[in-house]
Parts: structure tokens; sequence; C-alpha cells
């Protein structure tokens, strides 16, 4: 599925959502639900600056795609890292450098795009593409 | 007894909703709300005496002059420091205790020790750290208990002839204990140290009286209690603060300048090179008018009630855990819930328009004292109410059924 098309997906998911508690449970159960990274990815080198929580995130290459795996030690985090997880694993470098964000606008959880959030979105989304410039540049 | 509703009333912030529900703030360990008084003293100022201080002839000058330096006596006597050129102003705690910490560079020699707590935030923990790498100086902590209190048992094996200065806070900012700060002055004194005092978290909540601790340095901040941020107060005994060397170079702070040499200006002056915060630093008079009218009994009683009602409430919450046991704490509560990230809490309780600190508080030394990732806190003011922690602890349980 292109990137595009997982994040209508997600769009399509959220909007039968009528406040942020379901939005927020939903959110929750995602990050239950988010396969386990290999505990040797685990390790500080892997952690994301700028969150309350921790974040590991990792990044490998399988043919011309980026598999992500991830964890958190905060739930919400987990959750919201599981639905970048699912937009960008599996996909092109070069699909990920282009792919527009404002989805997260659509899924109400635009507060969580300030630079100044604890939580690190940000810096997810910018670790995220930085593998994804990082594996374009090696092939 | 106060009236709450009527205190409420002169805080326009506290009367609004967030996230679609009634704001309650708890998170006055960061920063206080500021009554009406305040904030029209600070557009008064900019509509009828703004102008430069010390410098000029002309009248509004000289208004400005005679506000901010009426303000140093507000705070003088507040305080009840000996000397009004004992009490500095400055931008805030951190500005205050790095203008120490500067200082003591040129007192320190390799061997001498300094003494911190394993309870200080970050901002008395690394200024002298960095003194420390300065002057080849090593620090002593002195440890704490289960508790959450300082092992004064530990501090009198700490204390050496080898000890230059002390650097201790009145009140914890991540805890809430209140440090026997008179104890450890005296102590200090007799092995002929040096001591400050981080009064942050203790100025919201009473009021100092320097003289009678004995203290040599005594910093706080204006914006914790009700005056604007970007204000603070650093007291030093007149003995100590003519030892010291200046921190800042630049105006105001000179006597005579040629490109020989330049001599400093007496006290305050030296320590207050450049235009202040001039507006801040009357304004912070007015906040200090306006808690003594409050009247600090009061504000006690108060917090004190709500301190009581919300660890019991809260202690009822299936798997919560109170970090900082202290018999004598102030209107800080620190807690966890057993398997769940604060900050998890944090974000939900948010969204119920309850707002407090969430993580390590800049104390990370006390959370990993715990073993933890850092912890929810909330803190009271004088302002909040019982309802109010109702709120609190309503959201906190909603928020423990969502996450578990």
């Amino acid at each position: 599925m292109k990137i595009k098309d997982i994040q209508d997906e997600i769009v399509d998911e959220f909007s039968m959502f009528d406040d942020w508690m379901q939005r927020y449970e939903y959110i929750i159960e995602l990050g239950k639900n988010l396969p386990l990274i290999k505990e040797e990815f685990k390790v500080d080198e892997n952690l994301i600056k700028g969150c309350q929580s921790k974040v590991w995130l990792q990044g490998e290459q399988n043919d011309d795609k980026i598999i992500f795996t991830a964890d958190s030690d905060a739930i919400l985090t987990k959750g919201i890292i599981a639905i970048l997880i699912r937009v960008f694993s599996n996909q092109t470098p070069k699909d990920i450098i282009d792919a527009d964000m404002s989805f997260i606008d659509e899924i109400g959880l635009k507060e969580h795009l300030s630079p100044t959030r604890a939580n690190g979105l940000v810096s997810m989304i910018k670790n995220i593409k930085m593998y994804a410039l990082a594996f374009n540049v090696k092939n | 007894m106060l009236d709450i509703q009527k205190i409420r009333a002169d805080f326009p912030i506290l009367n609004q909703k967030v996230n679609g529900k009634p704001l309650v703030y708890f998170d006055n360990g960061a920063t206080s709300q500021k009554p009406q008084v305040v904030i029209d003293a600070i557009s008064k100022y900019y509509q009828e005496i703004n102008a430069n201080i010390h410098r000029g002839v002309h009248t509004l000058s000289q208004l400005a002059t005679d506000a901010y330096e009426i303000a140093r006596g507000k705070v003088q006597n507040h305080i009840n420091a000996k000397h009004a050129h004992e009490v500095l102003f400055t931008s805030g705690t951190t500005f205050g205790i790095n203008l120490v910490a500067n200082g003591f560079a040129a007192i320190l020699k390799p061997g001498d020790e300094v003494v911190v707590s394993h309870l200080e935030h970050h901002s008395n923990i690394v200024p002298w750290q960095m003194l420390c790498e300065k002057t080849g100086a090593n620090l002593k902590v002195i440890p704490m208990n289960e508790n959450g209190e300082l092992i004064m048992a530990e501090y009198d094996k700490l204390l050496s002839d080898k000890t230059k200065i002390v650097a201790v806070n009145h009140i914890s900012n991540a805890l809430g204990t209140i440090n026997p700060i008179k104890y450890m002055i005296d102590k200090a004194h007799v092995v002929g140290a040096a001591i400050l005092i981080d009064g942050a978290q203790s100025v919201p909540h009473l009021k100092p009286d320097v003289q009678a601790l004995d203290c040599d340095f005594y910093a706080f901040s204006g914006h914790k209690m009700c005056g604007p941020t970007g204000t603070g107060i650093l007291y030093g005994k007149e003995v100590w603060l003519n030892k010291l060397p200046p921190y800042q170079g630049g105006g105001e702070m000179i006597k005579e300048v040629t490109f020989e040499k330049t001599t400093y200006a007496e006290l305050p002056h030296k320590f207050e090179a450049g235009t202040p915060h001039i507006e801040g630093g009357i304004v912070l008079g007015t906040a200090i008018d306006y808690m003594n009218e409050v009247g600090f009994e009061n504000i006690q009683q108060q917090e004190l009630e709500l301190l009581a009602y919300a660890t019991q409430k809260l202690s009822e919450i299936e798997g919560l855990r109170i970090y900082g046991n202290s018999k004598n704490k102030t209107s800080v509560i620190s807690f966890n819930i057993e398997g769940i990230h604060p900050y998890d809490i944090g974000s939900i309780i948010d969204k119920l328009g309850i707002a407090v600190r969430t993580g390590h508080h800049c104390a990370q030394p006390i959370m990993n004292f715990f073993g933890i990732p850092g912890t929810i806190r909330a803190s009271f003011s004088f302002y909040n109410t019982k309802e109010e922690i109702d709120a609190l602890v309503e959201a906190v349980k909603k928020a423990q059924m969502m996450l578990s």
C-alpha cells in the first residue's frame, strides 16, 4: 500500500470517534498492539531526543524498503509511534522523504505536532525521515 | 480563615475553561498565577513612569528609580535583611546561584569542598559542578532517605575545614520536603563554610527571616510568588558581597572606567550591570505586598489543609504511591501509579482541564534514587480548593481506567 492510502485509511478509522477520549483509547490500544522491538535495538543510540518518555526507534533496510520497529515506556507515545510505523514501515526511502504529514491534523492530533510538545512526535517524524535520507544516500 | 472565592476572584486566569473543562491549576511549583493588582501594576508602570533608572536627571527617570528602590526596600523588609544593599535584583533563582558560584571561583583552591544535597534542583547542582571543574574543588552530596529527607548525621560527617560552601534548598521542588536549614546553617558556620539557601520553592509559602536564619546567601524567584517572570532576588550578607567579584561587567556597575583600570560601584550596583528588569522589580514589590495582605499564616493554613486532604484522597487510589513523605513538607504531592508512565497520566488529565507537571522536575538524581523516570507533581497554592482536588482525583482515576 502507498503511504497516502495508509494515511487515508487511518483518517477513516479516526473519523468514527466523537471525542478525544475515544481517540486516546484507540491510540492506547494501538500502543498495546505494537509488535515488540528486538531487545538488542533498545539501546541508548536508538533513543529519540526530545521526549518526556523514552522512545527507541530502529530502521532496517529490506531490499529497497525500510522496516521500522519501535518501543516506548509510555503507552500514548507508543500508540503514536505505532501509527507512524504503520504509515512508514515497508516503504521506499524516497516515498518516506516525500510524504506529506497533514493526516496528523486530520486525526485530531494536531496539538502533538507542536515542536515544543514533550512527546516528541516531531522528533519521531524527523528521525524516520533521517533514516530514509541515510538509506537513500547509501543506495 | 481565607475567603477562597474572594481570593480566586483576584486571579482572572483561574476563571476559564481548558479543553472544555474548568481549569484546575496545580502547577504552582513551576510558576504561580498573578493577581489583578500585579497585572495592573505592570501596565501602570509602562503607562506612567517608564524610564531608565539611576541615570537620568529628568523626572520620569527619578520616579522610576524611586519606585525600583522602594521595591528593594519592600524585599528587604519582607526577608528582614539588615541592609537594602544586601538585596540584589536578579532574573531569578538560577541567576542568583550562578552569581555566587561564579564568585567562589576566586576563592576556592584545589582540594576544597562544596557540599550540595541529593534533593537539589539541577540549578543548584550544575553551577557548583562547573565551579568545581574550574577550581579543582570536590563536590560532596548529602544523601537522602526513603521519605525524601536529608540525613543530617551524614551531613555532619561531610563537613570539615575543607568545606568552603554549602548549597541546599529550603524546600525541595520535586518532593516538597522542608529541609532543616537553621540546623544546616549553624553547622556550616561551625566549620567556617558559607551557606547558600535556594529559596525558590519556599517564598511562595513562607516568609524567610535571613537574619534569624543567619544564612550567607538566600536566592529566590519572583514568578513563583505571584510576581512577574524574569524577576528574582539574591540576598547576600554585606561582608560576602563585598568579598565576591562582580559577575557581569557593564553599565551601572562601575564607579570609574578608563582603559587602564575600572573601579566598581558600591553594593548593590556592583552586581547589577546593565539596564535591569525595572518593571519586574517594581511589580515584585506589588506581589510581595499582595501576599502579605493575604497573610502567610492564612496561606500556610489553607495549603496545609489542601495537602492533608489531597494526600488522603489520592492515597485511596489503588496502586498510587506518593514520593516524599516527610512530616515536614509543603503543599506538593509527587506521585505515580503502578505500571503507568507519568507522561500518560499527565496527558490524559490535561484533557480533563487539570494542569500538573510530569517528568523529572529538573531533579534527575531524586528520580534515580527512586528508580523511576519521573512523577506526576501536583503543587497547590492558597487559591486552590478541595473541589479542585476532587476533580484531580476523579481525573486520575479516569486516566488509570483508560490506561490499564
